[in-house]
């Protein structure tokens, strides 16, 4: 069975991203939708002794709420269209993270929007979807913005 | 904790409270005689001594005592009452030995120190490769990310402890004890990492884990758990005495003394301006962060602390390498300081006296401080935390610390006879500097001979500094005051106005002696502590073999890059 990752954000990219899966899902036939939204966090960012002290509770609610608002509708609507799927959350950094799972997983690929505004930071550092062409194992296609989105 | 034993526990709380007051109240005639236990501790070598050293080691000019009673402020008379109410509970915690000027306090925390290190077989060398690949993350579980990370844990510690004592406390015990101050400060700073690391263990090991997620750890913790484990009484009246200890210390020297010192610095930049303005403005950025929960002014103190931190050991290290034919020197006059003082106030004794000092004022292993930062670290193993916190007194005191002392040394600002090779004293008993500058003014001036821009980088850094050991100390205080009179809204919110408060008296006030009130009760905190880690090692020393058994035997594994999504 092919496997392909698909990066979700909650916003149009990424449904850009899952619509083009599902392209690639139904040519494809026997395929599986590995939805994964990543919650950026650092091991080495710097935080308040009280920030640090409600961080678990903190943590629990951040992935009820990825579950609850971003990857069970996704799921239900796709899955509703015929479609295997499997979702995952994480924390961390969204480019070593979408390799590692694509590693650990066996995808044939990974499928992510490109966000449409570009800050400073970006310009300089270049976003996920750079850094992603630039390292990833596994082909990545990246779905730029289309004029429905603008 | 049941209702039942929150209730049983409140008449035991206001027991404690009026015993404490009723102590002070008492006694006010044994304070006027000494109520600066440094000075008098310094009259041996220094009878004109008008310098007068804090916890934090910064110098404080005495105020020119006004004859004119009519002339005493409202401040000075708080200041004076205080004084005579408490001013013996100060001179008990600082008093020296008796025939010595050494602080039995220093002493006390030099041997726990010393017996937590031969007792786990010097932890603190064995353990600090372990130590460094903790904080990597090469032992958490990527399943736990988005948890506090060791990392995190120790860098909010660190935030708690480096400080004025780091910049302006070593300019004092180099001032005074010469460079041979600084190998007996690094030295006590090596055998406080032992301490750290058998507090920080038990922290972990004991905290309260509530159903909401959030965590509270502490000595009070492990004090009543851990005593009650081993099957020992009065955990539970230590847990009451050290919390009372901590509140006190946390509105003084987490606080009050704080505040004191960032308006100095201020005013020094800025030219003079009262010191409520100061107060006032960083009464409102505590609040907006420890009440209103604005994390981001928070996270970008968090953020720019380390940078400063890394930015002063950079430079510390620019100025040793500009004058890198002095090093070995340097290092010679530290050696030699050590054993002979080369002509410092008190011999070798003063130099040791000094450099054991700042350590111990320095990265407050021991205090128990430590215990409640760390408890918040996600582990299923309290021993990997203890190994994490030995890093702590030695970034501290090993590292920032002694970069202090070299950039001082180095930079020849200390005055030494070409003669006898031996150091010019002033008529304080300090080493006569050029430009006779001591304290803080002394680190500047070291730095400012390397680089003529840095003073004013340094006054950022120490505002900074003291702002977010300000931040570190209200959450001490707070776990307990929650300790003391229960976890909730109103009662958290009464502790965290009573903070800002204090900023304001802090920033506002020349309250000396208030001042070395909340020293002194930061270091009684470390009387009760070191005891109850004394009853407590037993259960250390089982956590800390089962662990390292463990890690040998390959059951406690690193965890590889890939094994992250599995």
């Amino acid at each position: 069975m092919t496997r392909i990752l698909v990066g979700l954000d909650g916003s149009a990219p990424g449904e850009r991203a899952l619509a083009h899966g599902k392209m690639l899902a139904s040519l494809i036939g026997d395929c599986e939708l590995i939805l994964v939204y990543v919650i950026e966090w650092s091991p080495y960012e710097f935080h308040t002794p009280q920030e640090l002290d409600e961080r678990h509770k903190r943590r629990e609610e951040e992935l009820a709420q990825a579950h609850a608002h971003i990857l069970e509708p996704a799921r239900k609507a796709t899955e509703a269209e015929g479609f295997k799927v499997e979702t995952v959350v994480r924390h961390g950094d969204p480019v070593s993270i979408l390799e590692e799972l694509a590693v650990a997983r066996g995808a044939a690929q990974i499928v992510i929007g490109r966000t449409g505004h570009r800050g400073m930071r970006e310009r300089l550092f270049g976003g996920v979807s750079g850094k992603l062409i630039a390292t990833a194992s596994v082909p990545v296609t990246i779905i730029p913005e289309t004029g429905a989105d603008q | 904790m049941t209702e039942l034993q929150r209730m049983s526990r409140i008449p035991a709380v206001l027991l404690a409270v009026l015993g404490l007051v009723l102590m002070l109240a008492a006694s006010p005639l044994a304070a006027q005689e000494a109520t600066d236990p440094v000075a008098s501790e310094q009259e041996g070598a220094a009878p004109d001594a008008v310098m007068e050293e804090t916890q934090q080691g910064a110098v404080v000019e005495e105020p020119a005592v006004e004859t004119a009673p009519a002339a005493l402020t409202i401040d000075q008379k708080v200041d004076q009452v205080f004084a005579s109410s408490t001013g013996w509970f100060v001179s008990l915690i600082f008093a020296p030995l008796p025939g010595t000027s050494f602080p039995w306090i220093v002493l006390w925390l030099v041997v726990g120190a010393t017996v937590f290190t031969l007792y786990f077989r010097f932890i603190q060398f064995r353990a600090f490769g372990h130590a460094i690949s903790l904080v990597r993350g090469d032992y958490s579980d990527p399943n736990d990310a988005g948890e506090v990370s060791h990392f995190q844990a120790l860098a909010t510690a660190l935030s708690g402890t480096v400080g004025l004592g780091n910049i302006a406390g070593v300019a004092v015990a180099v001032g005074i004890g010469g460079p041979g101050a600084t190998f007996w400060m690094i030295l006590a700073g090596l055998m406080g990492m032992a301490s750290k690391f058998t507090e920080c263990t038990l922290g972990v090991k004991y905290r309260n884990e509530y159903e909401d997620g959030t965590v509270s750890g502490g000595p009070m913790y492990y004090m009543v758990k851990g005593f009650r484990e081993r099957g020992l009484a009065g955990g539970g009246i230590m847990a009451i005495v050290f919390s009372i200890f901590c509140i006190l210390g946390s509105f003084g020297g987490g606080n009050m003394f704080q505040a004191n010192q960032a308006h100095a610095q201020l005013s020094g930049i800025l030219g003079d301006y009262p010191g409520w303005i100061t107060g006032v403005i960083f009464a409102a950025i505590v609040f907006a962060v420890i009440v209103g929960g604005i994390k981001s002014i928070a996270r970008v103190t968090e953020k720019v602390v380390p940078f400063m931190g890394i930015l002063y050991v950079g430079t510390a290290l620019l100025i040793i390498a500009i004058n890198y034919h002095q090093i070995g020197w340097a290092f010679s006059q530290i050696f030699a300081g050590a054993f002979t003082g080369l002509g410092v106030a008190g011999g070798l004794v003063g130099a040791l006296i000094q450099g054991f000092k700042r350590a111990a004022f320095s990265n407050e292993a021991g205090v128990g401080s430590a215990a409640i930062a760390h408890s918040a670290v996600r582990t299923k193993e309290p021993v990997t935390e203890g190994v994490v916190s030995l890093l702590e007194p030695f970034i501290d005191t090993v590292v920032i610390c002694t970069m202090t002392a070299l950039v001082i040394t180095i930079s020849g600002v200390q005055q030494i006879d070409p003669e006898t090779g031996l150091f010019i004293l002033n008529d304080a008993g300090m080493i006569a500097t050029t430009g006779d500058v001591q304290g803080v003014q002394l680190t500047s001036a070291a730095f400012a001979t390397g680089l003529s821009w840095f003073p004013y980088v340094l006054a950022i850094a120490v505002i900074l500094f003291a702002f977010s050991t300000m931040i570190s100390w209200s959450y001490y205080g707070l776990k307990a005051w929650t300790y003391l009179f229960g976890e909730g809204k109103t009662t958290e919110l009464v502790f965290k106005l009573l903070f800002c408060f204090f900023v304001i008296v802090g920033a506002a006030a020349q309250l000396g002696a208030v001042i070395d009130f909340s020293d002194a009760m930061i270091f009684a905190m470390a009387v009760v502590n070191i005891i109850a880690l004394y009853c407590l090692l037993p259960i250390v020393r089982r956590e800390v073999n089962s662990y390292f058994d463990r890690l040998r035997s390959g059951e406690i594994r690193k965890f590889g890059a890939h094994a992250a999504a599995e």
